[in-house]
């Protein structure tokens, strides 16, 4: 068997203390660690300031406690091509997409992981909150420890083959665990904050980011039965299940996005948080991808995730064809949101997980979620 | 794995003879050269002679000699203080488009101040023509400022040429001879440079020091104010340790810059051939019979930068590519984008090789080998 030494590991970092720590622990280990900064995103200001300096700026840092060498590469085109351009097309077909979820399958899993063979790389490593375990030769990915930070969720297009090449330093501590272990090794990360949102996006207001990409179409609100209730920003702007931003003031429960119709324009809103509109019994999704396809069966029973940081849910997945599922709830859900994942779990295995595309009703597709 | 480093452009390793020129003035030389006793005189003799040989070495007068922190404040100096100095005769000033990032931010910084630039083209073969500097001259030029030798490619620009063509217009001539001093013989007074640049640690010398050449009669505004110091253009306690292994690195410099021109040559040509035996596919960037003996830019088509340099130095050889933006990412050179337009694919897939010091056959060759090895292995 080859020693650590000997095994190369290629550890995307961000300059966040979740990569800084998993590229010390791998360090640790022994391994022939290299620290590699993707730059996938282009926010240069007009004085040539971009967030990247500083987040690269940390990443030498890091790396040279280490003493781990460091390198950066440029996936702008890629991620413009293969994400945002999904995330702008999602936005306009009035869904709401999740970009980090194929920013993992499309950018860090395949075009980074291609360019860490490309340096000889026998493992790509990340700071994400998963496990991977090999079981009886099939490579499974286990949720994080930490049930607060577990990012299966956006980790579920991934296969069992790219499974087999990375490693999640991280996957077995809690993140309070992991603050303290770069306090301890005063890394400069130690306590940076976390990034929140949208990664291209950063601290910038999101309707004024998604304004500047695509024309916002104000139209009129209304209740599904057609009461008017005053005027809309733009479909694009609301997600299933808000409250806030709305501006109906007025008496009684407050108001809650339903629902989209793209055709006319319209934002349909009810009211009351437990209003029935917002209720599904099942849905169906589409570009589902199993972890281990050889476990799974016609129809099973399972938990989902329907958001990320949601409890599971248990459900019954039925396999249809071309890579759709559908997917019937155990007891009815609220707010299901077109364009985000659904991702399925055994216990603490993830098996995958898809786009949620229909919401189900009564064994209809809702037509009102746009 | 045997490191091996091929970017002498970007900076070299100091020759042993420096180090042993500087022990003894940092162990016995601490005095200021301002001061009027006999710790202060001594430091000032050691600067006086460091002055001298870098006048000599260009042919100028010691008077001339402005010593900087290196090449950047040198530029900086030459163009925001004649610039200033000057602008009652014009606001115009000409570059080109493949300066090095001091000469074009600096003058960046002017055109905000209100200067009006004009930055030469540069053709496929590497070079400016005289004809668009010819061109580009009017009345209100007062500065044109042009490489001797591009760092990315290490062409030699048309200097002589520029230099008489200037000899009948008011526009100072300011060169960054940074690549090219060490190597190329400089006479300013000869070719008309008016400004020139130049940097220690790209010969063997210790970081930190360069100097500017201004003849006698330009008028400089400096640009940090203070002490007397360098005729009151360079305020600041000066570095006498820093000029003392600069000078002895001009000395070896001067003594051995054909010998060193023929070696490095060859250096690049066995490493070059190197690459042709082991079938790689390359082409260099630029008119190689104008390249300086040390400097090759190599276009490696189905490659790009950022594995190849990576690649390389995990296998232990050191090169490097145009700039490198602030984010660690390699943006397209800019450079090699005058040279052949934006989205040119040898913009994104080309690598500066730089020879010297460093350098053995031996590990030339081997260098070679594991270049040849990884770029047939990313673009098969």
């Amino acid at each position: 068997m080859k020693s650590n030494k000997d095994i190369r590991v290629v550890v995307g970092m961000s300059g966040g203390v979740d990569s800084s720590v998993a590229a010390l622990l791998l360090k640790e280990q022994g391994y022939d660690v290299v620290g590699i900064f993707m730059k996938n995103w282009d926010d240069t200001d007009e004085f040539g300031v971009c967030t990247a300096t500083e987040d690269f700026d940390d990443v030498v840092r890091v790396c040279n406690q280490l003493d781990i060498p460091y390198y950066a590469v440029n996936f702008e085109k890629q991620y413009w091509d293969k994400v945002f351009t999904y995330f702008l097309d999602e936005y306009k077909a009035g869904r709401t997409p999740n970009p980090d979820v194929m920013c993992n399958k499309e950018i860090k899993f395949k075009a980074f992981l291609d360019h860490a063979v490309s340096l000889g790389a026998d493992y790509l490593a990340t700071g994400h909150y998963a496990q991977v375990r090999n079981n009886d030769g099939h490579y499974e990915m286990l949720r994080g420890v930490d049930d607060n930070k577990d990012q299966t969720y956006f980790l579920n297009q991934l296969t069992e083959d790219v499974l087999a090449k990375v490693m999640f330093p991280l996957g077995h501590l809690p993140k309070s665990e992991v603050r303290e272990i770069a306090k301890e090794h005063g890394l400069v990360t130690a306590t940076k904050k976390d990034s929140t949102g949208i990664c291209f996006i950063g601290e910038r207001n999101f309707k004024e980011f998604l304004g500047e990409y695509l024309p916002a179409q104000p139209g009129e609100m209304s209740t599904l039965d057609g009461i008017a209730k005053g005027k809309h920003d733009g479909l694009m702007y609301y997600t299933l299940g808000q409250r806030q931003g709305l501006g109906i003031g007025g008496a009684g429960d407050p108001w809650f996005v339903v629902g989209k119709n793209l055709k006319d324009n319209i934002l349909y809103v009810e009211q009351g948080y437990s209003n029935e509109s917002l209720y599904s019994d099942g849905l169906v999704a589409t570009d589902v991808n199993w972890i281990n396809p050889d476990i799974i069966q016609d129809t099973f029973t399972c938990t989902a995730k329907f958001r990320y940081r949601q409890k599971d849910s248990a459900v019954t997945v039925t396999l249809l064809e071309n890579g759709k599922v559908n997917v019937v709830f155990a007891d009815r859900e609220r707010a299901i949101t077109p364009g985000q994942a659904v991702v399925f779990y055994d216990g603490e295995v993830c098996l995958g997980g898809g786009t949620i595309d229909e919401i189900i009703k009564n064994d209809q597709a809702l037509d009102y979620v746009g | 794995m045997e490191q091996i480093y091929l970017d002498h452009a970007a900076t070299t390793p100091m020759d042993r003879q420096v180090i042993d020129a500087m022990l003894p003035v940092y162990n016995e030389v601490f005095g200021n050269p301002s001061s009027v006793h006999s710790f202060g005189r001594k430091a000032r003799q050691l600067l006086d002679e460091a002055r001298r040989t870098m006048a000599k070495s260009i042919h100028a007068n010691e008077k001339e000699i402005t010593f900087t922190s290196g090449g950047t404040e040198a530029d900086n100096l030459a163009l925001i203080g004649t610039a200033l100095a000057n602008q009652h005769k014009g606001k115009h000033i000409i570059t080109t488009t493949q300066e090095h990032h001091a000469t074009l931010h600096t003058v960046e910084h002017l055109e905000k101040q209100g200067f009006d630039v004009t930055y030469l083209p540069v053709y496929e073969n590497g070079k400016i023509a005289v004809n668009d500097l010819k061109e580009a001259l009017t009345d209100e030029t007062i500065i044109v400022s042009i490489m001797y030798v591009n760092n990315e490619t290490g062409i030699i620009q048309p200097i002589e040429e520029i230099g008489q063509l200037l000899k009948e217009h008011q526009a100072y001539f300011h060169s960054d001879a940074v690549q090219a001093y060490g190597l190329l013989d400089i006479d300013v007074k000869d070719m008309g440079i008016d400004m020139l640049t130049v940097s220690s640690h790209k010969i063997n010398g210790p970081k930190g020091i360069g100097f500017l050449y201004a003849a006698e009669d330009i008028t400089i505004n400096a640009q940090q104010f203070g002490g007397e110091q360098e005729r009151k253009r360079r305020p600041g306690t000066e570095n006498v340790v820093g000029a003392v292994g600069f000078q002895k690195a001009v000395e070896l410099a001067m003594e051995n810059k054909e010998e060193r021109r023929n070696l490095y040559l060859n250096y690049k040509n066995l490493f070059l051939t190197e690459l042709e035996e082991n079938d790689i596919s390359f082409e260099i960037n630029g008119d190689h019979e104008s390249a300086l003996a040390s400097i090759v830019n190599i276009s490696f088509p189905g490659a790009n930068v950022e594995s190849l340099l990576t690649n390389f130095d995990l296998s232990g050889v050191a090169a490097s590519s145009g700039s490198a933006c602030t984010a660690g990412s390699v943006e397209p050179s800019h450079v090699l984008t005058a040279m052949f337009g934006e989205n040119n694919e040898c913009t994104t897939n080309s690598i500066r090789f730089s020879f010297g010091l460093f350098n053995t056959t031996e590990n030339v060759e081997a260098a070679a080998r594991r270049v040849a090895k990884i770029v047939k292995r990313l673009t098969s």
